[in-house]
């Protein structure tokens, strides 16, 4: 039998299942922010505690006494927004060139990019840490932000490559027989246009740079270390932490959280462009 | 966007500009969360205020990641650190590499003769200190008083893994919540295999024999792999094989253990009342033997070192000086208890009455560290130090193979028989590579 969505009864059904995803990709975030009110000993209790416990905010300030969040927080923010900002300079000038002056080699290239993606980055840590080593770049915000930027480039050159590709040819030589140059064709004429995939393809690269773990952990000690640092510090070998690495867990997002909320329709909009055709 | 754009672009320039100027000696430390650093970097103020030309920045590390971190560090010259935090498996061999500097300036007052001679003497090459012992540890048996009590079971001397076994039969009560014993079954060299090696030196084995030759072909292994996986497979808790020391810790404090045998340090969270539900129903004994007690329970040390890269070995050593001093004891007791003193590093703590007062398990931890000896650690002659590994640098590799294989027999998905051939195996052919034999 086929479902109709369109009658009430398809449409409650619709509205239920949508909920119990959107709920089940929510709970670890609610579960994480629950367990940062509680105390140690009620962080582990089984069965779990779900509301019924003793609220505390001492795992929060026992953390902003410990480590200097907003120094971690300030970091996060420039080592993402840094590399984001850089990436789209070079990602939609290579974007450019792919989706509108394709050669024979275009696909191959794009393809030979990402692949680069697909080596496991601790095959390259230890001629990296050396190369940092000797630039003087270990622990420095301009050192990461050229790792994270050339890190999620190529996926940043894939989704302008595809949202560039949906804009007509026809428009950009419009404006060149119009007589626009080069630089005014891109700024003036394709940006303006591919305004929701730059964004997304912005949003996504920020929140894949806050998110990094593993050069941000390898590559910094103190001055340029990021939230991904400050959360694992709170991990510990012996004794109980599940409800402080919480507390560390609930502030390490909660930045990227408020940004995803209030940019989630261009995201999403940015993310299903071109999905159906 | 614009502005978000042109806020993150002057936050990069400023970036470049910020945190720069410094004219004091700053130190970068390197280490775990654990309570008792977390209680040192608290402490620190009492070190800058004695010491204003030095500052202190802290680097707190998962202990994996930490491990990984600080020897990529030292294995590259990569100066990143001037403390590390590193335990007693590394002490000895990133000495003998020269990655270390020996602390020859601790201060008169230090007190190096005062520090625990086992611990000293893990930390030692060619009789010179290489880390300073920040606090120490054993293993030792965590029991439920008032279990034993109406089971009617005594303990009168130190236990054998056959009785240890027999009271967890008794003992177990998965329907009431309560387990017979819980053990460390996560596969890693810290874990799991810590344990298992303490009961395979219970049993008469050893890693490796003269000829550097492993050894889990063995009857000794085979004993205590068997009671390992009949004892924590038959009677501990359902999904034994996630279980490190927090998630046993989790269990113990909940009192879902009847017994738990793991590292001595947990003996001041199991009495912690804020942390524990059980805090005044722990009793301690010693953890238990098999055909011998030597090397029945493990040593460990989280040591405070300088890599050779430093260069400000003067300031860090009077860091050292001050962190792993008898004065820094005082002082932790003067401001958090006695109870809370890093404990297991020095003989005079052990003679105070205040803190054997305030410690209820001070006696038994000492009687554990005391009696862990590196060197004879096992029945037959070894060629390597360390009771619950063996400190040379193929063994983490080793350590953490044959830890999976021991947690897989534990999990029913192989037989004890396979996972000891395949542990022999795989560790043969390390050794074998790195040119043992």
């Amino acid at each position: 039998m086929e479902t109709n969505f369109k009658s009430p009864t398809g449409k409650i059904a619709y509205s239920v299942f949508a909920w119990i995803v959107g709920l089940a990709i929510f709970f670890p975030i609610l579960w994480m922010a629950l367990t940062s009110f509680k105390s140690e000993i009620d962080a582990v209790n089984m069965p779990p505690l779900f509301f019924d416990f003793n609220w505390t905010l001492e795992n929060y300030t026992g953390i902003l006494e410990q480590s200097n969040y907003f120094k971690f927080a300030m970091n996060s923010i420039i080592l993402s927004f840094g590399s984001t900002i850089i990436g789209l300079v070079f990602a939609v000038t290579c974007a450019w060139a792919m989706a509108f002056n394709p050669t024979k080699r275009t696909k191959d290239t794009l393809l030979w990019m990402l692949s680069t993606k697909m080596m496991p980055p601790v095959g390259v840590l230890v001629p990296i840490y050396l190369m940092f080593r000797d630039w003087g770049l270990l622990d420095s915000r301009f050192g990461l932000i050229m790792v994270l930027f050339l890190m999620n480039l190529p996926i940043m050159v894939w989704m302008l490559y595809t949202y560039f590709k949906e804009i007509p040819k026809d428009i950009l030589e419009a404006a060149r027989m119009d007589g626009a140059t080069l630089p005014k064709e891109i700024f003036f004429v394709l940006l303006p246009m591919a305004v929701p995939g730059i964004a997304s393809t912005m949003l996504l690269n920020i929140i894949l740079a806050w998110n990094e773990a593993f050069w941000t952990l390898n590559l910094t000690t103190s001055d340029a270390a990021p939230l991904t640092a400050f959360i694992a510090s709170y991990s510990s070998p012996e004794g109980l932490f599940w409800a402080k690495l919480s507390a560390a867990s609930t502030l390490a997002v909660a930045p990227i959280l408020v940004v995803g909320w209030f940019s989630q329709k261009q995201l999403v909009r940015g993310l299903t462009f071109g999905a159906v055709k | 966007m614009k502005h978000i754009m042109g806020a993150a672009f002057c936050a990069l320039l400023a970036s470049g500009v910020a945190f720069g100027a410094n004219a004091e000696t700053k130190l970068t430390i390197a280490t775990v969360n654990n309570g008792d650093m977390i209680r040192m970097q608290k402490l620190t103020d009492d070190f800058t205020s004695k010491n204003p030309d030095i500052s202190l920045e802290w680097v707190t590390l998962e202990e994996n990641t930490l491990r990984q971190r600080v020897t990529t560090d030292i294995a590259t010259d990569g100066g990143q650190y001037d403390i590390m935090t590193i335990g007693t498996y590394e002490a000895p061999i990133w000495a003998k590499k020269g990655w270390l500097a020996p602390l020859e300036n601790l201060g008169a007052d230090y007190d190096v003769d005062d520090i625990m001679p086992a611990i000293r003497s893990a930390l030692s090459n060619d009789g010179k200190l290489y880390a300073a012992p920040f606090y120490a540890e054993s293993s030792m048996m965590m029991y439920r008083k008032d279990l034993f009590e109406k089971a009617g079971i005594e303990i009168n001397g130190r236990l054998t893994w056959d009785q240890t076994l027999d009271i967890a039969k008794k003992l177990h009560d998965p329907a009431n919540g309560v387990y017979g014993i819980c053990l460390r079954g996560k596969a890693g060299w810290g874990e799991n295999m810590a344990l298992i090696t303490t009961m395979g030196n219970a049993y008469g084995a050893r890693l490796f024999n003269e000829e550097w030759k492993p050894e889990f072909d063995g009857q000794e292994w085979k004993d205590a792999l068997s009671m390992y996986v009949d004892i924590l497979g038959n009677y501990g808790p359902p999904g034994a094989t996630s279980n490190g020391f927090n998630e046993n810790l989790s269990l113990f404090n909940a009192g879902k253990c009847a017994m738990w045998i793991d590292a001595t340090v947990a003996a001041s969270f199991v009495t912690n009342p804020k942390e524990s539900k059980v805090a005044d129903k722990v009793g301690f004994t010693e953890a238990p033997c098999a055909v011998t007690c030597t090397g029945a329970n493990w040593l460990w040390a989280w040591n405070l070192a300088i890599p050779a890269s430093s260069k400000k070995t003067q300031a860090a050593e009077k860091f050292i000086s001050w962190a792993t001093s008898k004065s820094y004891i005082e002082l932790v007791a003067s401001k958090d208890g006695w109870a809370n003193v890093p404990p297991g590093t020095r003989m005079s703590l052990y003679q105070n009455q205040k803190y054997l007062d305030a410690a209820p398990f001070a006696i038994k931890t000492l009687a554990a560290i005391d009696s862990a000896d590196p060197i004879n650690s096992t029945l037959k002659p070894k060629p390597y130090v360390g009771v619950q590994f063996a400190a040379i640098p193929e063994f983490q590799g080793i350590g953490t193979v044959v830890g999976q294989q021991f947690s897989a027999a534990l999990a029913g998905q192989i037989s004890v028989d396979q996972a000891l051939q395949n542990a022999q195996q795989s560790t043969d052919r390390t050794m074998q590579k790195a040119g043992y034999y």
